[in-house]
C-alpha cells in the first residue's frame, strides 16, 4: 500500500518536474505571424544574433497578430515583425487616425514595447483578380468593383475580421457583393486560380502575384493605410539583451520590397526553407543549416507530440482517476463534475487556446492545458460508469466484509471497473493526438507544424509529412490502450460466464 | 472468540411505499442457531441486513452484546461477522483463494496460515484444494457457495449471518450442503442467524425458527412448535406447503 503511494508521488512529482522544465528555454524567443514573409523576417533576425553570438529561439508561425501582440504584452516572445499598419488600425486602434510615428512609438511604450526603424518595404494590403477577369471586366481599380456585385471574394480570416480589412473597405468604396467566403489566406490563390473565386485579398510582398498572373487593383480613394515592416520588441528585453537591439538595428532599412518579393518567391514557389533564404540574404550563403533531413525532423515532431499528449494524459489521469472516484461517490455531486467537464469538452480547441496564452504565455504549456482539459471528461465519465455499474450484490458484498473503504477501492472495485477505466483513458489519448495536431498554432510543435506549414506553402507533401504520423500515432496509440486493457483486465473477468 | 448477542427493539423499516418491517423486537443470543422464514417479501432478509448495519431501521434500534449499534462501529463489527448471499458474492476479478484472503491480508495474516486455514475450511466443506485456484467463472453453483462460506468462516467469526445460502442450488446439491451447513454449525460456536423460504431447511439447521409476514413476528419457537401448535392458519399453511408423491395408480 506504501510504496503504491509513493509511485503516485513519484508520478506527480515528474509532472511538475517536465512542466516547469518547459519554461526553461532560450535567453530569447521570438515569434512569427503564420505566413512566409514573417518567418523569412524572423529568421534573419535569428540568424544576424547568431552571427553576433545571441542565441535566439524563434516560434515560427504562431499565429495571427492578435496572438502575437497578446504574446508579445505577456512576454511569452520578446519580439516579432509587425507592420505599422496593422498597429494603427488594429492593435492600437484607440489612437488618433492621424497619429504620427511618435505618438505611435509613445503608445507602445507606455506598454512596455519598443518598435524598430522601418525595415525598408511597405507590405499593403490589397485586392487582386485575374488577369483574364481583369481584362474582361475592365477593372484596374478598386472602385471598378462596385458595378459588379455577382463577383465572388474569398478572403482570408483575418482580412474579414480586422478593422483596417474588409468591414472598412465596404465603408470606403460601398460594395455590396452577393458572395464572400472566409478562407486560409494560403488556400486563396488556388481558389482564384481554379476559378472557385474571383476576388481575393493579398499582400503587395506576396509572391504569388508573379506566378499566378494577378492583377492588384489600384487603391484609388487610398483606404490602405501604409504597412510597413517593423520589429516590435520588448523594452525590458532590450534592456537585458543588448545583443538583441544591436541585431535590431543590424536589419533596419536594409529590405526592399523587390528583396522581400523574390525571398517570398525563394520559399513559395521555389520550394526553399526560410532560415536557407534568409541566410543568402545576409550573405550567409552555404553556413545556414535550415532543415534537418526528414527523418531527423520527423523524430523532432514526434517527440514534441508525445510530450504534448503525454504530460496533458498523465495529468488528466492523475486528476480525473479521483474525481470520477470521488463523482462515483457522491452521486448529486458525481453529475455536477460530469456537467462541468462536458461544458469543457464543448469548446472549441481554438478558443480554448486563446482563453489559454493569458494564463500560460504560448507554446507547449497552453497546449498541453488545453489537452488536459480535454482529457477529462473520458476519463472522468469512464471512471464513474465502471464504478457505477459494478453489481449492487457484489457492491453489498464488498462492504459486508468489513474492509476500509480505500482497501475496498483498490482491491475490489477499481479492478472490476478497470476494463471501462482504461477505455475512456484511450479514447482521452486519441482525441489528444488528434487535437495536439492544433496546438502548432500557438507554437506548441509537433505534428501540427508541418500541416500548416504546408497549408502556407500549399505543398500537400509537407502536409502529409504532419498528417500520416499523426494517423499512425492514433492507431498506435488504440493498440497500445487495447493491450494494456488486455494486461490489465483480471482474468477472472475475460472468462466466460458459467451458469 | 465470543458470540455475539444481537437484538432489535422496536425496528420499523419503509420502502417507498412498502413496509419491510412494523415494530419487530426480536432478540438473538449468543451461541445459538435462529432462522428467519417468510414468504418473499415478508422482510426477513432487511431484519438481517440491519444486524451488521447493511441497512438501517427508520424507527427504533438495533444492539449488539447490548449496546446500540452506531455507524462508526459497522467495519469491526463486520470484521467479526461472516455474511454469506444467496449468489456467493465471490468477486469475479479474484481466485478463490484470493476471495478467502482478502480480510485475513488486511488483518496481516501471512501467506501460510491463510493457506493453511483455507485448507482446513475446504476439507471442511469438501472442496478439492486444487479448487481454489480457480476463478468464480470456473466453478459450480454448489462450488462457489462452498467457497462463500469458507470466506465467511476464514477469520473463526462471533456470528454468521446467511441470506439464503442455498436458494439457488438444485435440489442435490443443496441437500449436500445443508449436510455440511449442519456439522459446521456444530462445530463453531458462534451465534447463527439464517433466511431462507424453506421451512424444512429451517427446521433441519436451527434450533429456532421466526416466521414473519409483512414485517411483522407471526410466531416465534423451536420446529416442534409449528409443526405440533400452528399459530394461526397462516402458519399451518406455511408448515404444510409441501406435495407428497402422487400415489401410484393401480394397474
Amino acid at each position: 500500500m506504501k510504496s503504491r503511494i509513493k509511485h503516485w508521488t513519484l508520478g506527480i512529482a515528474g509532472i511538475f518536474c517536465c512542466w516547469s522544465a518547459l519554461g526553461a528555454d532560450a535567453a530569447v524567443r521570438i515569434g512569427s505571424k503564420n505566413f512566409t514573409e514573417s518567418i523569412v523576417l524572423a529568421e534573419m533576425l535569428r540568424l544576424d544574433a547568431q552571427r553576433h553570438g545571441l542565441g535566439i529561439e524563434h516560434r515560427r508561425a504562431m499565429g495571427g497578430s492578435a496572438i502575437l501582440w497578446k504574446a508579445l504584452l505577456e512576454g511569452g516572445i520578446d519580439a516579432y515583425p509587425e507592420y505599422t499598419g496593422t498597429l494603427r488600425r488594429e492593435l492600437l486602434s484607440d489612437l488618433p487616425q492621424n497619429a504620427g510615428q511618435a505618438e505611435l512609438a509613445e503608445a507602445l511604450r507606455k506598454r512596455g514595447i519598443g518598435i524598430g526603424a522601418p525595415l525598408g518595404f511597405d507590405d499593403s494590403y490589397a485586392l487582386g483578380v485575374s488577369q483574364e477577369l481583369a481584362s474582361r471586366l475592365q477593372l484596374h481599380a478598386l472602385s471598378d468593383l462596385r458595378a459588379h456585385a455577382e463577383l465572388r471574394f474569398g478572403l482570408s480570416n483575418e482580412f474579414m475580421n480586422r478593422g483596417d480589412g474588409w468591414p472598412g473597405l465596404i465603408a470606403a468604396y460601398g460594395y455590396a457583393p452577393d458572395s464572400v467566403k472566409a478562407m486560409d489566406h494560403g488556400l486563396a490563390y488556388r481558389a482564384l486560380a481554379s476559378g472557385a473565386v474571383d476576388v481575393i485579398d493579398l499582400y503587395t510582398t506576396d509572391a504569388e502575384i508573379r506566378n499566378y498572373r494577378i492583377v492588384v487593383l489600384d487603391d484609388d480613394r487610398h483606404y490602405f493605410p501604409s504597412y510597413q515592416a517593423v520589429w516590435l520588441y520588448r523594452l525590458d528585453a532590450a534592456q537585458r539583451t543588448p545583443l538583441l537591439e544591436a541585431s535590431l538595428q543590424d536589419l533596419a532599412g536594409g529590405v526592399s520590397l523587390q528583396a522581400m518579393q523574390q525571398m517570398n518567391a525563394a520559399v513559395m514557389l521555389d520550394k526553399r526553407g526560410e532560415s536557407e533564404v534568409a541566410g543568402d540574404f545576409l550573405g550567409m550563403r552555404g553556413s545556414v543549416q535550415d532543415s534537418e533531413g526528414l527523418w531527423q525532423r520527423l523524430w523532432r515532431h514526434t517527440l514534441e507530440h508525445l510530450r504534448l499528449v503525454g504530460i496533458s494524459l498523465g495529468a488528466a489521469l492523475l486528476l480525473g482517476l479521483p474525481i470520477g472516484i470521488v463523482a462515483a461517490r457522491l452521486q448529486r455531486l458525481g453529475q455536477v463534475i460530469l456537467a462541468a467537464t462536458a461544458v469543457l469538452q464543448t469548446i472549441p480547441s481554438l478558443a480554448m487556446f486563446v482563453f489559454l496564452i493569458p494564463l500560460l504565455g504560448i507554446g507547449a504549456k497552453p497546449a498541453i492545458a488545453a489537452l488536459f482539459l480535454y482529457s477529462l471528461l473520458p476519463i472522468v465519465r469512464n471512471t464513474l460508469s465502471g464504478l457505477a455499474s459494478i453489481p449492487a450484490p457484489l457492491r453489498e458484498s464488498a462492504a459486508s466484509l468489513g474492509l476500509p473503504y480505500r482497501v475496498q477501492l483498490l482491491r475490489i472495485e477499481l479492478p472490476l471497473a478497470a476494463r471501462t477505466i482504461i477505455g475512456g483513458v484511450g479514447t482521452a489519448a486519441v482525441i489528444d493526438v488528434g487535437t495536439a495536431t492544433l496546438g502548432a498554432l500557438i507554437g506548441a510543435g509537433g505534428y501540427g507544424e508541418p500541416i500548416l506549414t504546408g497549408i502556407r506553402l500549399g505543398s500537400v507533401p509537407v502536409i502529409l509529412e504532419g498528417a500520416v504520423p499523426a494517423a499512425l500515432l492514433a492507431l498506435l496509440v488504440l493498440a497500445f490502450f487495447e493491450g494494456i486493457e488486455r494486461l490489465l483486465t483480471p482474468r477472472g473477468l475475460r472468462l466466460p460466464a458459467r451458469q | 472468540m465470543v458470540p455475539i448477542q444481537f437484538s432489535v427493539e422496536n425496528v420499523s423499516k419503509r420502502y417507498g411505499t412498502g413496509t419491510a418491517l412494523k415494530d419487530v423486537s426480536l432478540r438473538f443470543e449468543a451461541g445459538t442457531a435462529t432462522a428467519l422464514i417468510g414468504t418473499s417479501g415478508s422482510g426477513k432478509s432487511t431484519l438481517l441486513r440491519m444486524l451488521i448495519g447493511l441497512d438501517w431501521p427508520d424507527s427504533g434500534q438495533v444492539l449488539v452484546d447490548n449496546k446500540p449499534l452506531l455507524p462508526a462501529e459497522r467495519l469491526l463489527l463486520r470484521r467479526r461477522v461472516g455474511y454469506v448471499t444467496q449468489d456467493g458474492g465471490l468477486f469475479p476479478h479474484l481466485s478463490a483463494r484470493d476471495n478467502l484472503a482478502l480480510l485475513p491480508r488486511y488483518l496481516g495474516w501471512d501467506a501460510s496460515r491463510i493457506d493453511a486455514r483455507a485448507g482446513e475450511l475446504a476439507r471442511q466443506m469438501q472442496l478439492p484444494e486444487e479448487t481454489l485456484r480457480r476463478f468464480p467463472g470456473e466453478l459450480s453453483g454448489g462450488q462457489r457457495q462452498r467457497v462463500a462460506v469458507m470466506r465467511a468462516l476464514m477469520t473463526d467469526p462471533d456470528a454468521l449471518l446467511l441470506d439464503e445460502p442455498l436458494g439457488a442450488l438444485d435440489p442435490v446439491v443443496r441437500f449436500d450442503l445443508q449436510e455440511q451447513l449442519r456439522q459446521v454449525f456444530a462445530t463453531i460456536a458462534c451465534t447463527v442467524v439464517l433466511v431462507t423460504h424453506d421451512i424444512a431447511e429451517a427446521a433441519f439447521l436451527a434450533t429456532r425458527l421466526v416466521l414473519l409476514r409483512h414485517g411483522e413476528v407471526v410466531q416465534d419457537g423451536t420446529p416442534q412448535d409449528f409443526f405440533s401448535r400452528p399459530a394461526d392458519k397462516f402458519v399451518r399453511r406455511f408448515v404444510s406447503a409441501r406435495r407428497e408423491l402422487p400415489q401410484a395408480q393401480p394397474r
